[in-house]
C-alpha cells in the first residue's frame, strides 16, 4: 500500500505527508472560498485569511493529543479547521447564519468549540495570551497533563500583557505553548519597523522560558518543534515559546490594499517556500503519491468546501429572539 | 464550466467602485492569486486577485468604468476549449436577504410589586460581624463547598490581604487555592478569565477597583462578552472583587466609584453590598453564579459591624433590594456606602417630620426597579444617592426608569445626589467638599417635598 511507504528524506510516512497535504489544502481552499463569499457580500465586516500560514496550525495540531486546548486571535479559520471543527459551521458563522458555531452572533473573529477545545477567536490583540495561560492554569489545577496552545502574532508580541503572562506562566509552571506566528507584518507594520529586538522568542529568556524559532513554511519542522514544546510542558517544566516564521499571502484583512510590501516579495515566497507545494513535491518526487492521487484529494476538498459554502448560504439567518439569548448563563436553583 | 467574476466588495462598507485597470486581457490564462484588475474604492486602490485557475473568456466591464456596483459581473472565466456563454443569460447571484428590525419591548402595564420578604427569619440567631469578616467567611464557606473555587490577587496569601479580607484563608486552603500574584492586573485578570473558560470558578481580588482599570479589557471584552460571542457555549463563572470608591485622603487615582461603569455592561452582574449581611449573602450568591460578577466593596465599611444571621448557608438573591427604613414622604434610592448617608439623612428628616423610605439596591445589575417603582408610587418623590460622578450616573439611569414607568406618580423632579464633578482632591477640606454628605441628601429631600 503506497500510503505506508516512508519518505526517503525525513523518515515520514506517506500517510502522514498526505494527511498534512490534505489539511493544509483544506485551509487554503476554505480561505479562498471565504474570500470569494466576502467579495459577493455574503461575509461582512472583517475577514482575516490564513492563506500562506497553513503549516503552522497543521504542524502543531499533529503534535497535540485529545484534551489539549487552543486559543488564538481573530485570524482563526485555519486553527478551527485544523482542530477538526466542521467547515460548514465555520463558513455559516462567517455568513452570520444560524448554523454557525456561534449561531451567527460571533462572526469571523469570535468562534468557539467546547467539543474541540477551541477557546476562540479573540478580537483584542494579545488578549488570548493570558487567556491561554489561564486555560493551562485550569488544567494544572485539575491535575491532568493537557497542554494549551496560545497562538499570537508578531504584532501582539509587543503588547504588555504578553510579558505579564510570560512572568506568571513561568512562575507557576503553566503547561502552555506560546506560539508566535511571525508572519512579518502586524497589519501594515513590518517587524523591523516595530522593534529593535527582532528575535521574538528570545524575549522569553528574560523570564526563564525556553523556546526556539521554527521554519513555519515547513510543516514537518513545525511538528517536530511542537513535539519538543509539548513534551516540555507535559513533563511539568512550564511554558515553552515557539516563534514560527511564516508569511501571509493575502492582506491583513479583506480591505487591505497591501502597499507596505512589494508584489515581488509575496510572489517569491509563494513560489519558493509555499508549505503546500513543499509537501506536494515531496510526495511526487519520493513517488509516495501520483498526480492523480493528489488531484483526487484536491477534488474531494473542493467538494467539502463547496458544500460548506452552500450550507453557509442556505442556513437561515438567526431568529430575532437570538438577539436576547446567551447574555447570561442560567443560575441553577 | 464558465464562471462569472463579480465586482468584489473590498471593504466592509463598499457598495460600488471604479474598475481602474484590467491587468489581464481576454484569452489570458490565469491561476489562483494572479492579479486580475485594480479596483478603486473610496479608501484605496486595491488589487483584485483570481481565486481559481482558468481563461479570461470575456471582459464585461471596460477599465475606467466608475460606479460599478458590488456583485455586478465584470468578466467571464472559462475552462480550456470552452465557449463564452451569453453574459445576460448567466444567473445572477442573490445576496442574502437583510432583515432590519428591532424587537418590540413590551411595556408592563401591571403595577410593580415590592418583594419585602426578610433576608432571614425572625427567630434566627444573629451575630455582630464586620463586613471584613463576613466577606472572608463567605469565601471560606464557598471554597469548602466547591473545590473549583480559588482566590487570586495581590497580597491575598502570605500578607493575609492588603485589607485583611483573606485573613486565615492561606492557612486553611493552601497556596494552590489562595494565590499571590505579581503586581500585574491586566495579566492575572486575563489568566483568571482563561481559567474560568477552562471550568474553574476564580475569585479575583483587586487591591482597589482603581487598579482594575488595567484589567478592564479582560473584564469586559473577555469575561462579559464570551458567552454571547460563543452562542452560549462557554462563559466566565467568576467574581472580580475589591474596594471601590473613595477611602480617605488617598487622592484622585485611588478614589473613584466604578458602579456606573460596570452597571452598563450586558453580561456582567454588579453587586454593591452595604451591610455585613449583604456582604456575606451576596458574596456566596456571586461565587455560585455562572456569570462574571463585579463585587464592589468599600474600604470604609470593612470595619463596620452588623447583625449577620448564624446559618449554615445564608445567601441573598441578586435583584432584590432591601427597604432599610420605611416612610411615606420621599424615596431615597441608594447602594453601598450611600446607604450610610441615606439612613443618616432619614434620621434628620424624621426630626423635621419627613418620613423617608430608604431603598438599598444591593445589586445594580440586575436592578430591582420593581421595588423602586412601588416605593415611588407611594411617596411620589425620589432622591438617588451615590458617591460617583453625576454625568452617566446610576441615579441618572434610575431617574430615566422612573420617568418612563411612573411619570404620572411624580410630584417633583427626581434629584440625583452624587459626588462633586471633580477628581478627588487630597486636601482634607477640599476632599470633604467633594464627597457626598448626609446634609446634601437632607437638602435634596426637602427640595422634592417642597419643605
Amino acid at each position: 500500500m503506497s500510503a505506508k511507504k516512508t519518505a526517503a528524506k525525513s523518515n515520514v510516512s506517506a500517510e502522514e505527508l498526505l494527511g498534512h497535504y490534505r489539511e493544509m489544502l483544506m485551509i487554503r481552499r476554505f480561505e479562498e472560498k471565504a474570500g470569494q463569499l466576502y467579495g459577493m457580500g455574503l461575509i461582512g465586516g472583517f475577514c482575516h485569511l490564513y492563506i500562506g500560514q497553513e503549516a503552522v496550525v497543521v504542524g502543531l495540531e499533529a503534535a497535540s493529543k485529545e484534551g489539549d486546548k487552543r486559543v488564538t486571535s481573530y485570524r482563526d479559520h485555519g486553527h478551527m479547521l485544523a482542530c477538526g471543527m466542521d467547515p460548514k459551521g465555520i463558513m455559516a458563522e462567517l455568513t452570520g447564519r444560524e448554523g454557525g458555531f456561534s449561531k451567527g452572533k460571533g462572526g469571523s473573529m469570535h468562534m468557539f468549540s467546547k467539543e474541540k477545545h477551541f477557546y476562540g477567536g479573540h478580537g483584542i490583540v494579545a488578549a488570548q495570551v493570558p487567556l491561554g495561560a489561564g486555560l493551562a492554569f485550569s488544567d494544572k489545577y485539575k491535575g491532568n497533563d493537557n497542554v494549551t496552545f496560545a497562538y499570537f502574532g508578531d504584532g501582539a508580541a509587543n503588547q504588555g500583557q504578553v510579558y505579564e503572562t510570560y512572568n506568571m506562566a513561568e512562575l507557576w509552571s503553566l503547561p502552555v505553548v506560546f506560539v508566535i506566528e511571525n508572519n512579518q507584518y502586524a497589519m501594515g507594520t513590518s517587524v523591523k519597523r516595530s522593534t529593535k529586538s527582532p528575535s521574538l522568542w528570545e524575549r522569553g529568556k528574560a523570564y526563564g522560558i525556553e523556546g526556539e524559532a521554527v521554519d513555519g513554511m515547513n510543516v514537518l519542522a513545525v511538528k517536530e518543534a511542537g513535539e519538543r514544546a509539548v513534551a516540555h510542558c507535559r513533563a511539568g517544566e512550564g511554558p515553552y515559546i515557539l516563534e514560527v516564521k511564516t508569511y501571509r499571502y493575502r492582506g491583513h484583512s479583506m480591505s487591505d490594499p497591501a502597499k507596505y510590501r512589494t508584489r515581488e516579495e509575496v510572489q517569491k515566497m509563494r513560489e519558493e517556500r509555499d508549505p503546500i507545494e513543499q509537501i506536494r513535491s515531496m510526495l511526487l518526487t519520493g513517488k509516495l503519491a501520483s498526480e492523480d492521487d493528489l488531484k483526487a484529494i484536491d477534488k474531494e476538498i473542493k467538494g467539502i468546501v463547496n458544500e460548506a459554502a452552500e450550507f453557509s448560504k442556505e442556513s437561515p439567518e438567526p431568529a430575532l429572539e437570538e438577539l436576547w439569548t446567551d447574555i447570561y448563563a442560567k443560575v441553577e436553583a | 464550466m464558465a464562471t462569472e467574476i463579480l465586482m468584489p466588495a473590498l471593504s466592509p462598507t463598499m457598495e460600488e467602485g471604479t474598475l481602474a485597470k484590467w491587468m489581464v486581457k481576454e484569452g489570458d490564462t490565469v491561476s489562483s492569486g494572479d492579479i486580475l484588475a485594480e479596483i478603486e474604492t473610496d479608501k484605496a486602490t486595491m488589487e483584485f486577485e483570481a481565486t481559481d485557475e482558468g481563461i479570461v473568456g470575456k471582459i464585461l466591464i471596460a477599465e475606467g468604468t466608475e460606479g460599478v456596483k458590488v456583485n455586478t459581473a465584470i468578466a467571464i472565466m472559462v475552462d480550456e476549449g470552452e465557449a463564452v456563454p451569453d453574459a445576460s443569460a448567466a444567473p445572477a447571484i442573490a445576496a442574502a436577504p437583510l432583515v432590519a428590525s428591532t424587537p418590540a419591548v413590551a411595556a408592563a402595564p401591571v403595577a410593580p410589586v415590592m418583594d419585602a420578604t426578610p433576608d432571614w427569619a425572625a427567630d434566627v440567631e444573629v451575630k455582630q460581624t464586620t463586613v471584613r469578616e463576613a466577606l472572608r467567611d463567605a469565601m471560606a464557606e464557598e471554597m469548602r463547598r466547591d473545590e473549583d473555587v480559588f482566590l487570586m490577587g495581590e497580597e491575598v496569601g502570605e500578607y493575609q490581604g492588603a485589607y485583611k479580607i483573606s485573613q486565615g484563608l492561606l492557612d486553611e486552603f493552601g497556596a494552590k487555592r489562595i494565590i499571590d500574584t505579581p503586581i500585574t492586573e491586566h495579566g492575572f485578570a486575563g489568566i483568571a478569565t482563561g481559567a474560568a473558560f477552562g471550568g474553574l470558578k476564580p475569585i479575583v481580588e483587586f487591591m482597589t477597583f482603581n487598579f482594575a482599570m488595567q484589567a478592564i479589557d479582560h473584564i469586559i471584552n473577555s469575561a462579559a462578552k464570551t458567552l454571547y460571542m460563543s452562542g452560549g457555549q462557554m462563559g466566565a463563572p467568576m467574581v472580580f472583587r475589591g474596594p471601590n470608591g473613595a477611602a480617605a485622603r488617598v487622592g484622585a487615582q485611588h478614589s473613584q466609584c466604578y458602579a456606573a461603569w460596570y452597571m452598563q455592561i450586558p453580561g456582567l452582574k454588579v453587586v454593591t453590598p452595604y451591610s455585613a449581611a449583604d456582604a456575606k449573602g451576596l458574596m456566596k450568591t456571586a461565587i455560585r453564579d455562572p456569570n462574571p460578577v463585579i463585587f464592589l466593596e468599600n474600604e470604609i465599611m470593612y470595619g463596620k459591624a452588623f447583625d449577620v444571621p448564624v446559618m449554615d448557608d445564608f445567601t441573598i438573591p441578586f435583584g432584590k433590594a432591601k427597604i432599610e427604613r420605611s416612610g411615606d414622604d420621599v424615596t431615597i434610592v441608594t447602594f453601598g456606602i450611600g446607604v450610610t448617608y441615606a439612613l443618616k439623612a432619614a434620621e434628620k428628616l424624621a426630626e423635621e417630620g419627613i418620613a423617608a423610605e430608604v431603598v438599598n439596591l444591593r445589586t445594580l445589575r440586575p436592578m430591582d426597579t420593581e421595588t423602586i417603582l412601588a416605593s415611588v408610587r407611594k411617596t411620589n418623590r425620589c432622591v438617588t444617592v451615590e458617591e460617583g460622578w453625576p454625568q452617566g450616573s446610576v441615579g441618572g439611569y434610575i431617574s430615566n426608569v422612573i420617568m418612563q414607568e411612573a411619570f404620572d406618580y411624580l410630584d417633583a423632579p427626581v434629584i440625583n445626589c452624587t459626588g462633586k464633578d471633580v477628581p478627588m482632591p487630597y486636601a482634607a477640606n477640599l476632599e470633604k467638599h467633594a464627597l457626598l454628605t448626609a446634609d446634601d441628601v437632607v437638602d435634596a429631600c426637602k427640595k422634592v417635598t417642597y419643605r
